[in-house]
């Protein structure tokens, strides 16, 4: 398969890359809800939105009532919110809850998937515990208790929980806090007893949580996927949203590098424009080669995922490290060329930097996968 | 069976057949290459018998048409020698500057005449050819190049100095770029072909600081240069005065033949390797050059993945035409910081400069070989001032 987008994906990209242009653009989306304080930190009727157009259930099978598409095709939609810095549940809804839902029973999907489609549910992810993504290290509790489970401890970093329908929540049923074995995925029910959500505002506006489970009880049926089995869910669940967030922190790159070369075209000092000077030229160029790469290795792990490939683990962690590193040069780059306007609220330029900063820590930065290389090559 | 299935059947057993199992061995020294030319000779029967048995079959040059010493495959065929090639481990039977650069540009820009004369020369590995471009005064800035043919009707008489000339020494003929109207820039330069031991050419090896002396300096003093030879076969490729075209275009085909190398061994990752190798020397890699290794992989494994994109890109037509200058741009830098890495990783036994243990300190001379990547074939500062110009659409310069 050929590393670019066939027909009918070119189509998909217009497509979203309009409607994220019209209805998802930073006036409209980001400054409108972060200006107003909104407790959610993104529309409804945007979501509502998306559902019209056929994204929310992109990922999810026809036979559940989706569209059965694959990991390309989810990537375009969220290049296009990176590029608009869109706040959205579409990562965290449609693309790994949506994966996990995958492994899920069919009363499962029954219970959620048509909400996700309808684009009247929000779903969150919680699996990290302590400031730095460490999925190895699970140590979130659950207990037997009659037909269900007890949740006892702590999640961080859980994106849009507390206006998430449903969490989805990696906990250890058995073994040591280390161990890969003895992890189970529950889905968590928003009015799940004994549940709490300490709400708060992250810097590039969106919404988080650290929740607290304090003997959450929760049916049997919450289970998603194997009892003591949930280890090989939660990886295919983050590998697809690792990819995912690589995809949209492709956008953010490419957002900010837009913005910088034609401001790099328009600024003059000393009498000329700024882009005439080859100290800025050979930055702007070098930014360009790196996100080039970084758009090459996304779609190179998307369709490694979507075929079913072993290497697509390895590739995840190539693109998210090699996206990280690229989006951050093009937003420290671009606020940097534009100067003290740069460092304005008014001036957008700055948005990308806050947002990409949020999504090279979510779900691993540069220095988590990059060890992760490492360390799946053997060294 | 397809067509391409039955060449691919036909190939490995002619492949099986004639390809020695000498041949077969990775490229060890500079003998194992077998460039051609007036005084050449072979290493062994084995490398006698591969290039006799590719030059009769037209695989030294398996695209070229029939007509001019190639096999006339198609595309997809080559493709498959290759790949069959490269299953066995296959050596090329030929190197030569005339098959990757001065083929391209007569097959581009020559008339039948040259192509029938110079072209079948090429193939059958008869003549070797140097390419004279830069000079001394004239490096990235190449077109201000002063090497001067004065016109004497029938022929040129010129003299100057060239630069860079690969293989200069060993060469019997030569590509070069002579400037023949002093008030065009642009549009006073003619690519001449010419034999170099025609009198008038001395060349001079130049000792890098690899120890190796590919280069050399080119003299010419008073040397003629006919302007045809014989019916349809003119001393110069393409337009008197309209060299820098061919020069261009040439210069596009070696950046696009250096990206292409993108998915090969240049760029894969060596973090495996590396922690093989410090094994075997009984050291352990230090965290921090772990992690070297780890951003290098990363790195490394995103740009393969740029490669295969940007020749499936390149074969669809649709890439930017201006992308070759950044896969050329980066590919030679990330194999620059690929031997440093090595080089830390050896200790101490890389700095050795002739064991035999060290294979005659190949590590050292291939690390200091690897930074001219980024010097030759237009440097790493030219090639951002084209992605700048031509991809950004950056205003002046």
């Amino acid at each position: 398969m050929p590393l670019y987008h066939d027909e009918d994906q070119a189509m998909l990209a217009d497509t979203a890359r309009g409607f994220m242009a019209d209805e998802g653009n930073i006036t409209k989306q980001l400054r409108h809800w972060r200006d107003r304080d909104c407790p959610d930190g993104f529309g409804h009727a945007l979501w509502k939105q998306m559902a019209e157009m056929g994204f929310t259930g992109m990922l999810v099978g026809e036979e559940d009532g989706g569209l059965g598409m694959g990991h390309v095709e989810a990537g375009i939609v969220l290049e296009e919110i990176g590029r608009n810095l869109t706040p959205s549940p579409f990562l965290t809804s449609s693309v790994l809850a949506a994966t996990a839902l995958k492994h899920g029973s069919a009363e499962l999907k029954g219970r959620y998937l048509p909400g996700l489609i309808a684009g009247d549910s929000v779903f969150a992810v919680a699996v990290d515990e302590t400031a730095k993504h460490r999925p190895s290290r699970i140590t979130t509790r659950a207990e037997k208790s009659g037909n269900g489970f007890k949740l006892t401890g702590a999640k961080s970093f859980v994106i849009q929980g507390a206006s998430a329908d449903m969490l989805v929540v990696a906990a250890r049923t058995s073994g040591g806090d280390d161990d890969d074995d003895g992890i189970t995925l529950f889905a968590v029910p928003k009015d799940a007893a004994n549940m709490s959500h300490d709400a708060l505002r992250l810097v590039d506006s969106s919404m988080a949580t650290h929740t607290k489970f304090d003997g959450t009880e929760l049916d049997g049926d919450a289970v998603i996927g194997e009892v003591d089995g949930g280890r090989e869910v939660l990886n295919a669940m983050l590998t697809a949203g690792r990819i995912g967030a690589a995809a949209e922190g492709v956008g953010v790159a490419s957002g900010a590098m837009d913005m910088t070369v034609d401001y790099l075209k328009q600024r003059k000092q000393f009498g000329q424009l700024i882009g005439e000077f080859q100290a800025l030229q050979h930055r702007a160029s070098h930014l360009y080669s790196e996100v080039e790469i970084a758009r090459a290795v996304v779609i190179k792990a998307q369709q490694l995922l979507d075929a079913g490939a072993e290497s697509a683990e390895l590739m995840s962690s190539v693109a998210k490290a090699k996206v990280a590193k690229a989006a951050g040069l093009s937003v420290k780059e671009g606020v940097q060329m534009h100067g003290g306007i740069g460092m304005t609220d008014e001036y957008d330029i700055g948005l990308y930097m806050k947002r990409d900063r949020a999504l090279q820590e979510f779900l691993g930065d540069a220095y988590f996968h990059a060890n992760r290389v490492a360390e799946l090559s053997g060294y | 069976m397809s067509d391409l299935e039955t060449f691919r059947s036909e190939t490995r057993d002619w492949l099986e057949a004639n390809c020695p199992a000498e041949m077969r061995q990775p490229v060890r020294d500079d003998d194992d290459v077998y460039w051609g030319g007036r005084r050449a000779t072979f290493k062994n029967d084995a490398q006698k018998a591969w290039f006799e048995a590719c030059r009769d079959k037209g695989y030294t040059v398996p695209a070229w048409p029939k007509a001019y010493g190639g096999a006339g495959l198609s595309a997809p065929e080559a493709k498959v020698l290759r790949q069959e090639m490269s299953r066995i481990g296959a050596r090329p039977p030929l190197s030569s500057f005339g098959i990757w650069m001065l083929g391209p540009a007569l097959l581009q820009f020559g008339t039948e005449g040259q192509k029938q004369r110079f072209l079948n020369e090429i193939a059958r590995g008869e003549i070797r050819w140097c390419q004279g471009y830069s000079e001394p005064g004239s490096g990235s800035d190449l077109v201000s190049m002063q090497t001067f043919g004065e016109d004497k009707g029938d022929h040129w008489t010129v003299n100057g100095q060239k630069i860079w000339t690969s293989y200069a020494d060993e060469a019997d003929w030569i590509f070069c770029l002579v400037r023949t109207d002093k008030d065009n820039k642009y549009k006073g330069i003619t690519f001449m072909l010419f034999d170099m031991a025609g009198g008038g050419v001395t060349t001079k090896p130049i000792l890098l600081i690899s120890g190796n002396s590919p280069f050399c300096e080119t003299f010419f003093d008073d040397v003629t240069v006919p302007k045809s030879y014989g019916e349809d076969c003119p001393g110069f490729v393409g337009e008197i005065g309209r060299g820098w075209d061919v020069a261009k275009y040439l210069l596009g085909h070696e950046r696009e033949m250096i990206s292409g190398m993108g998915g090969g061994e240049r760029t894969a990752a060596i973090g495996t390797a590396m922690k093989r190798h410090s094994a075997k020397t009984g050291d352990d890699l230090d965290p921090a050059l772990r992690s070297d290794l780890a951003m290098f992989d990363v790195d490394a494994l995103a740009f393969t993945a740029m490669a295969e994109k940007f020749m499936d890109e390149m074969k669809s037509g649709k890439g930017h035409p201006a992308q070759p200058n950044m896969m050329k741009y980066v590919g030679t830098e990330l194999n620059k910081r690929r031997h440093e890495l090595m080089m830390s990783v050896g200790g101490s036994r890389s700095l050795e400069w002739d064991s035999e243990e060290t294979r005659g300190g190949k590590a050292p001379r291939d690390w200091l070989r690897t930074k001219a990547n980024s010097i030759e074939g237009g440097t790493s500062e030219v090639m951002l001032n084209v992605i700048s110009k031509r991809i950004l659409e950056l205003p002046g310069s």
